[in-house]
């Protein structure tokens, strides 16, 4: 079952459409006031706090724009909306955590590591704890998490420019997404990748929106008319005409449709959803960049309903190509293909000019989530691992932190652009699955501990960390993303990695992962006592909740 | 060690200056400072004791458990009655749409609203931590 998109999916090119220039020239006006705001935000960056965290001066709208920029991916996009378009109700179903899970953002992590924190998640989780171990353990799973994602989004950008502007081959694209990111986020640092952020979400919303009134208005605004389309949706199956009605639920997860593992899968995936948003350190770094814990709150609300609205728009979209295209029509090559759906969905309701204006958006949405990556992956190396696990806290010079982190950024960058080329025959949606799982297991149950139990210890943190980076990544490994028998006939992106019945049912990894992360830090914590670490909770407690002596706004 | 010689300003080894950590000159503004070097910036422990403090974290208890296990089981149980009773979810209830749509989209509505409440309660917790900060900050 490919609970994510199947944007890892190369596909053969179409011949060239004539669309194509105008689809390009659109996305270069994008990257054209991007590296305008780039080049702005880059005499504005000098500094720690102006280069990993804006200055602190980012309002309550701005980032909440830019929360919902830098999480609604394009497997949001253009793979929700193609589930929604084959698959119906399910898709929708699907949707509906990614939203849920901003709750969590909200009541439980946003304000307290905003209050006691400096830049990274690990300044909440080193907080009271022995600095170094935690630390480590730290950056290595935000690194690990962004690193899996940026991959996926990357080999996504690379296929998606293949059938967007078949003029352009897998690795130009692949190499013009990374260097545009490395340069938003070595010269401009968090400003300019907030900025890139913003115009992306209000691109994407303003794209989702016309699209969305462009489908009512194929059935005359009267939703009556739309439901009935829907629930008659007639296309081929092998051949075979079909009718069926796109709201009832099944037809991707269900029992039938999944060996009977489906609606577990999908529980799972939901908790790593709803556990892993607030775990996951892209998202977590965006809180540092505004002035106080109350902005904070005020831009997860912000994000909420931006996301909120999007996914709600998203099966405006999903559920009009179902009804308007009909599954038939939504094929690249005479193969179905569920990333097309939104853009082809643009093309026959709004012609050439509006399917070049979605395809843009799609690569700008690419574009700035992958920014927010390098920059989450680059400020952990820097602040976490290299000034405060080697260097014991402290600066050698003046910037070096800066310093550090740009040059990180480079070699992400550049580690991402060769992974991504070398792994673009190879399925890798799992890996945001894997990204979800690793935040849910090993993030998340360190910041809820360390937040809230007095009694809890750097041993507890480090074996929380640890256990659920690795039952994540283990549980992937055996599940059925990684392991199954494929017919020779398969092809190779669609292969699996290992060719052996898979020893783990389920895709999502999250209700085992989970409990290991959890379990791991109470037991860890059980089996160690540290006197140093209960005395600070006090203070901990004191900052996380008052916000007394917490990290002010910059004064220009 | 016997007494520096006025007349001479050679520095004697390992002066305090010669075994300074490295590290910036001079002091940081207060928006550099990290957490451990304003360890001393209250006297958390007073803030900690003090009964505008303890009822400050009582009342957002009483409003953040009680919503999040409200919004968690609200949520799992979209997948669960849609994962295991698809039937009962099938049925119509406006024209074409079924309670799972009805459902489903009413999530979206419950995230909303709890994240108003959240909003309104949390505006009356910035007064009460206004007010700890006001008694407690030192700068």
């Amino acid at each position: 079952m490919q609970m994510t998109t199947s944007l890892g999916v190369s596909l053969l090119a179409a011949a060239p459409p004539a669309q194509s220039h105008t689809a390009l020239s659109m996305f270069l006006a994008f990257v054209a006031a991007t590296l305008v705001i780039t080049y702005f935000s880059a005499r504005k960056s000098s500094g720690s706090s102006a280069y990993f965290a804006a200055s602190r001066r980012i309002t309550g709208w701005q980032n909440g724009l830019a929360v919902a920029g830098d999480y609604m991916s394009a497997a949001s996009f253009l793979g929700i909306s193609g589930m929604i378009a084959f698959f119906g109700y399910d898709g929708f179903m699907y949707s509906v955590g990614w939203l849920v899970a901003y709750l969590t953002v909200l009541l439980i992590v946003a304000e307290p590591l905003r209050n006691a924190g400096k830049y990274t998640m690990a300044d909440l989780l080193a907080y009271r704890l022995k600095q170094r171990p935690v630390r480590a353990m730290a950056s290595l799973s935000t690194i690990t998490v962004s690193t899996f994602y940026m991959i996926a989004q990357m080999v996504g950008a690379g296929a998606l420019v293949k059938l967007l502007l078949p003029g352009i081959s897998f690795n130009a694209a692949v190499i013009g997404v990374g260097v545009l990111m490395i340069i938003y986020v070595v010269f401009g640092g968090m400003l300019a990748t907030t900025w890139v952020q913003i115009i992306k979400a209000v691109l994407l919303m303003a794209g989702s929106l016309l699209l969305s009134i462009l489908v009512m208005g194929h059935f005359g605004f009267s939703f009556a008319k739309f439901f009935e389309a829907i629930s008659h949706v007639t296309y081929h199956v092998k051949g075979e005409e079909v009718t069926k009605n796109f709201l009832e639920p099944g037809l991707k997860f269900g029992a039938a449709v999944t060996n009977g593992w489906g609606p577990l899968d999908l529980v799972s995936l939901g908790l790593a959803l709803v556990f892993g948003t607030a775990g996951l350190p892209h998202i977590l770094v965006r809180f540092y960049t505004v002035p106080d814990a109350k902005t904070a709150r005020i831009s997860v609300v912000w994000a909420m309903l931006i996301i909120g609205l999007f996914y709600i728009m998203t099966t405006f979209l999903g559920f009009g190509a179902a009804t308007i295209l009909t599954p038939d029509r939504i094929v690249v090559d005479g193969k179905p293909n569920d990333n097309m759906a939104a853009p082809l969905l643009a093309q026959a309701l709004g012609g050439e000019i509006f399917f070049a204006f979605i395809s843009a958006v799609a690569f700008a949405t690419i574009l700035a989530v992958v920014a927010g990556l390098t920059i989450s992956a680059s400020t952990s190396f820097a602040h976490d691992f290299y000034t405060n696990v080697i260097h014991h806290g402290r600066e050698r010079a003046p910037g070096e932190e800066v310093r550090v982190a740009r040059i990180t950024a480079f070699v992400v960058g550049a580690l991402a652009i060769f992974l991504a080329i070398q792994l673009q025959t190879i399925n890798v949606a799992f890996l945001v699955g894997l990204a979800f799982a690793v935040a849910a297991s090993a993030n998340l149950p360190v910041i809820v501990l360390s937040i809230f139990w007095r009694r809890f210890t750097t041993a507890g943190a480090v074996c929380g960390l640890a256990a659920g980076l690795a039952s994540s990544i283990l549980l992937i490994i055996l599940s059925p993303s990684i392991m199954g028998i494929d017919a020779a006939d398969v092809a190779a992106a669609k292969r699996h990695l290992i060719q052996a019945a898979p020893l783990f049912p389920l895709t999502n990894p999250g209700i085992v992962s989970i409990p290991v992360g959890f379990l791991a830090a109470i037991l860890g914590t059980l089996l160690t006592r540290e006197p140093s670490a209960e005395e600070q909770f006090t203070e901990l407690a004191v900052r996380a909740n008052t916000g007394l002596g917490a990290e002010k706004a910059a004064l220009h | 060690m016997p007494a520096p010689n006025a007349s001479d300003p050679t520095p004697e080894s390992a002066a305090p200056t010669d075994v300074a950590p490295l590290g910036r000159a001079g002091a940081r503004p207060p928006h550099e400072l990290t957490a451990a070097e304003e360890r001393n910036a209250t006297d958390w422990d007073a803030v900690a004791a003090d009964a505008g403090f303890t009822h400050l974290l009582a009342s957002k208890a009483r409003f953040i458990i009680p919503a999040t296990l409200f919004f968690v089981i609200y949520y799992f149980t979209l997948p669960i009655l849609v994962g295991w009773f698809p039937r009962f979810m099938e049925r119509k209830v406006v024209g074409e749409v079924n309670l799972a749509y009805l459902f489903a989209l009413s999530q979206f509505f419950m995230a909303w609203i709890v994240a108003f409440l959240y909003v309104g309660a949390a505006a009356g917790w910035d007064r009460q931590a206004a007010r700890l900060v006001a008694k407690f900050a030192k700068r």
